[in-house]
């Protein structure tokens, strides 16, 4: 009846998962309880997890990833503490679990924290940017969040419900096969990454279509923003790379479930096959999360230094040249697994012809700032942390990238350092640079300064104390994943690092402290203009938040930067002789598609997981006849009646008059 | 927001090669939903590609156990083939149909394009549990690993596609020739012509070349 699941999946005799399962799960109870008793439920069903608004979508996905966020740090603290202590002896964590954290703390970061948020403010952003109402696909773009959301859901179910993966975060078989793992982890595992994979791709393709065939008159290509080329190049990347994952763990569940010789050691399976599969993924999928990085950092270093991006179109150029080379690297990824120095060559050449890309950013970058006006405000302050930080990482990059180094360095401590100073200096900085640069837009009000620089210092400091040691632990030797170690040289590194982790956690307090404190204060930081930093493209063109129609006019792009042009041209020109006709606007209707679809991907992963056939049938059938109902419902539009978007329109515009007329009047 | 005032389009020729195309705007529906469906079928031509790999890797890994040549009936395929190109032609008759709404031509198309898709599975379905009564089924061998999932892989489309057909008759039937059915109707004729185009890969490669003694 109920597959393999019974008692003996909670972990009863393990207290950490339990008691940690047990919090959460009052949390949640709380939160569930204080929205039903306060009478929210409505507002957060219609506002929110039935809209199909862009805006509201990536605000969610914000959300599922600063909470997976908190997730995947307390399995970081977890695994430094764990390895300051276990010192010639066992320390806290017993191997099976240590195993389990740090595949979850990586699945989790990477699938469930840096993915949603990229794509929570590429969502936010981007229609924004390109003056358009709306992205090309709402109601699958809901039905993209929820699925993601399902991904994490089962993730989590994990933690108290059987057990998760032991086998790193990418699973390699024969170790993730059936016979060395025979128990429900690896399969939590590849569902959960299945079916958030289902709606990563989703989101890909709306994005694409979105950039491609949705933007405002005037908008040529070489007049978008740098957030909307890196979005382009993100999700071309997710478009044709993301399809390989799913190739690659369907084979990995058909070995695991029905007996097939993909990957095995018998009947012929071939290992590196998985190798090679799943890094032709993996390699992309670096990108796909610092590409966007790299749009918001030029975005803000343009805008903090009150210039115009430096080489805009060597910008763009070297936005799709990573976009192209990042697929000619993945060999790189396993060097020392006998592809001969052939290979090897071409590949380690291939990998470091992308650091050419990327420095032609960075000077950009550079040149941006040279010679501008430029306020060090939160964001700013995160891109600067971005340079210098990223420069390292992307330097030991190269040096991995060397065949012969790689082989003294493979799998070593010096590795983790190296990819956490690339996906922490760069992605995570960016994230957490665009979530300060854009908080005003999405919520009408600015985040507060002080608390978001003690942020910034408390974590930039704190990420290099954690992880310089971890280079020169590398370098003494020690590899990755050790549950504990006998070399006393290893020790002080460990404690230093655990140090840093201590500091960086009180980064992510004032983060916390920052919101509250901002949400609290929110009437002082009002944004009532629109464009609180003075910024320049047009996201910053419409009121803050903005409309759910966006823009009460498709805006006429004449250039680049086009909104600092448009505030150019109203500062000669005045307002007054353009009296706009406001006209209805069509919006999509708010639809539950997504949600109920996701609930029913919720019920047949976990029936998968478990093999409880008959629910995973119920499950497939529930998804279908969502589709279908989808699909025939008659009203799928609502108008905004003219006089409405007026009301709406003009509130904003006198503001922006009395700011722009107050500028030129300076 | 002096959105309706016209300036001289200063950046609009950078190159100053006396054209200037100025980007119109949002492109239509129509266009939007056929150009995101192409991208949707662009990734799933790559998810193919990977099993396509998987069975270029593995097709010599026979493990003692049958080749390509021991098990493959050309005359089997080749009617599979036939039904599959037949009912693309069927298909582009119901999609021409829906444009000019005709409702019987329409059904007509579609029934036709249904039964051939049907057989073809049949077919299928017949050759597969054959190879399973055998004792030649996919955990026989690495090879038959990657052939199974190959070919089944392309018969899952298929039948989602018969699955997807059968509600679009439904739609039409229903909801006549609304635009949104239209642009349905656009991109599932689109999806079953790649299954088409997925499936002559599979026939040379798995067939012609796999069949090859």
């Amino acid at each position: 009846m109920l597959g393999k699941l019974d008692w003996s999946a909670i972990p009863f005799d393990q207290p950490i998962p339990l008691v940690a399962g047990a919090v959460v799960l009052v949390a949640i109870l709380a939160v569930l309880i204080w929205v039903v008793v306060r009478g929210h439920l409505p507002y957060l069903w219609h506002e929110w997890i039935t809209s199909v608004d862009h805006k509201r979508i990536g605000v969610m996905y914000i959300l599922l990833a600063s909470v997976m966020l908190l997730r995947g740090g307390s399995d970081a603290i977890m695994m430094r503490i764990q390895q300051a202590v276990a010192y010639q002896s066992q320390g806290y964590l017993p191997p099976e679990h240590y195993n389990q954290i740090f595949s979850a703390h990586g699945t989790i970061m990477i699938f469930f924290v840096a993915m949603p948020f990229v794509i929570g403010l590429m969502n936010l952003v981007v229609p924004l940017q390109l003056g358009v109402r709306d992205v090309a696909f709402p109601t699958l773009n809901s039905v993209g969040f929820w699925l993601t959301a399902t991904g994490a859901l089962l993730v989590n179910i994990s933690l108290v419900v059987g057990e998760f993966a032991r086998t790193g975060w990418l699973a390699f078989p024969p170790l993730s096969g059936l016979s060395y793992s025979p128990g429900v982890g690896v399969d939590y595992y590849a569902w959960s990454l299945q079916i958030s994979g289902v709606g990563t791709l989703v989101a890909g393709i709306n994005l694409v279509t979105t950039v491609l065939k949705l933007r405002t008159r005037g908008m040529n290509y070489l007049r978008m923003p740098m957030f909307c080329w890196t979005t382009l190049a993100s999700n071309l990347l997710i478009v044709s790379a993301f399809p390989i994952l799913t190739a690659t763990l369907a084979m990995l569940l058909l070995d695991r479930y029905l007996g097939f010789h993909f990957f095995t050691n018998e009947a012929g399976g071939n290992v590196m096959m998985f190798m090679n599969l799943i890094w032709a993924w993996g390699h992309p999928e670096v990108y796909i999360l610092v590409l966007p990085a790299f749009g918001i950092f030029s975005e803000v270093v343009s805008t903090f230094s009150g210039k115009a991006l430096f080489g805009y179109r060597s910008m763009v150029l070297a936005t799709m040249a990573i976009c192209v080379v990042s697929f000619m690297v993945w060999l790189h990824h396993f060097f020392t697994m006998g592809a001969g120095p052939d290979v090897n060559a071409i590949f380690g050449i291939a990998s470091m012809i992308i650091a050419i890309p990327t420095g032609v950013k960075i000077y950009n970058w550079l040149f941006t700032m040279y010679g501008g006006r430029i306020r060090f405000a939160t964001p700013m302050l995160w891109s600067v942390g971005f340079m210098v930080t990223f420069i390292i990482g992307g330097l030991t990059g190269v040096l991995v990238a060397v065949p012969p180094a790689d082989f003294m360095l493979h799998n070593s401590m010096f590795l983790v350092a190296h990819f956490h100073n690339v996906i922490i200096g760069g992605v995570l900085f960016g994230a957490f640079a665009g979530f300060e640069y854009w908080f005003p837009k999405a919520f009408g009000f600015r985040l507060d300064e002080r608390w978001g620089k003690a942020a910034f210092w408390f974590t930039f400091t704190g990420f290099w104390i954690t992880f310089m040691p971890l280079y020169i632990a590398g370098m003494l030797g020690m590899t990755r994943r050790l549950q504990h170690y006998d070399v006393a040289a290893w020790r002080p590194w460990m404690i230093v690092a655990a140090f840093g982790m201590a500091v960086l956690s009180i980064g992510v307090i004032c983060q916390i402290m920052q919101l509250v404190v901002s949400i609290r204060n929110r009437e002082a930081l009002r944004d009532r203009t629109g464009d609180p930093w003075d910024g320049r493209s047009l996201e910053w063109a419409t009121s803050s938040p903005p409309p759910v129609f966006n823009f009460a006019f498709h805006p006429d792009v004449r250039g680049e930067d086009a909104y600092w042009d448009m505030k150019a041209r109203a500062q000669q020109q005045s307002f007054e002789h353009d009296v706009p006709e406001y006209q209805d606007i069509e919006m999509p209707r708010n639809s539950p598609t997504g949600f109920v679809c996701a609930f029913f991907a919720s019920i047949m992963g976990f029936a998968l997981i478990w093999h409880i056939w008959w629910m995973v049938i119920l499950g497939g059938i529930g998804a279908f006849a969502t589709f279908v109902v989808f699909a025939w419902r008659d009203h799928d539009e609502y108008v905004i009646p003219a006089e409405e978007v007026a009301r709406i329109d003009r509130v904003n515009l006198e503001e922006r008059r009395s700011l722009v007329s107050m500028a030129g009047a300076v | 927001m002096a959105m309706t005032a016209t300036v001289g389009h200063a950046h609009a020729d950078p190159h100053h090669i006396g054209v200037v195309i100025e980007h119109p705007g949002p492109a239509s529906k129509r266009i939007v939903t056929a150009y995101g469906f192409w991208v949707f079928l662009l990734s799933d031509i790559v998810m193919f590609s990977c099993f396509f790999a998987a069975y270029a890797v593995l097709s010599g890994q026979t493990a003692d156990g049958p080749k390509g040549s021991e098990i493959f009936e050309q005359r089997n395929v080749a009617i599979e083939t036939v039904c599959l190109l037949l009912s693309s032609f069927t298909c582009g008759m119901a999609s021409i149909a829906a444009d000019v709404r005709n409702r019987f031509w329409f059904y007509l198309g579609m029934a036709v394009t249904c039964v051939l898709g049907v057989i073809f599975l049949v077919i299928e379905f017949r050759e597969f549990a054959d190879l399973v009564a055998r004792g030649y089924g996919p955990s026989r061998s690495a090879f038959l690993t990657s052939f199974f999932s190959l070919v089944g892989c392309h018969g899952l489309h298929v039948s989602a596609g018969v699955l997807w057909l059968l509600t679009m008759m439904a739609q039409v039937f229903a909801k006549g020739f609304r635009a949104d059915v239209l642009r349905r109707m656009m991109c599932f004729a689109l999806f079953w012509h790649a299954l088409d185009i997925i499936w002559v890969g599979v026939f040379s490669v798995v067939y012609l070349l796999g069949g090859a003694p």
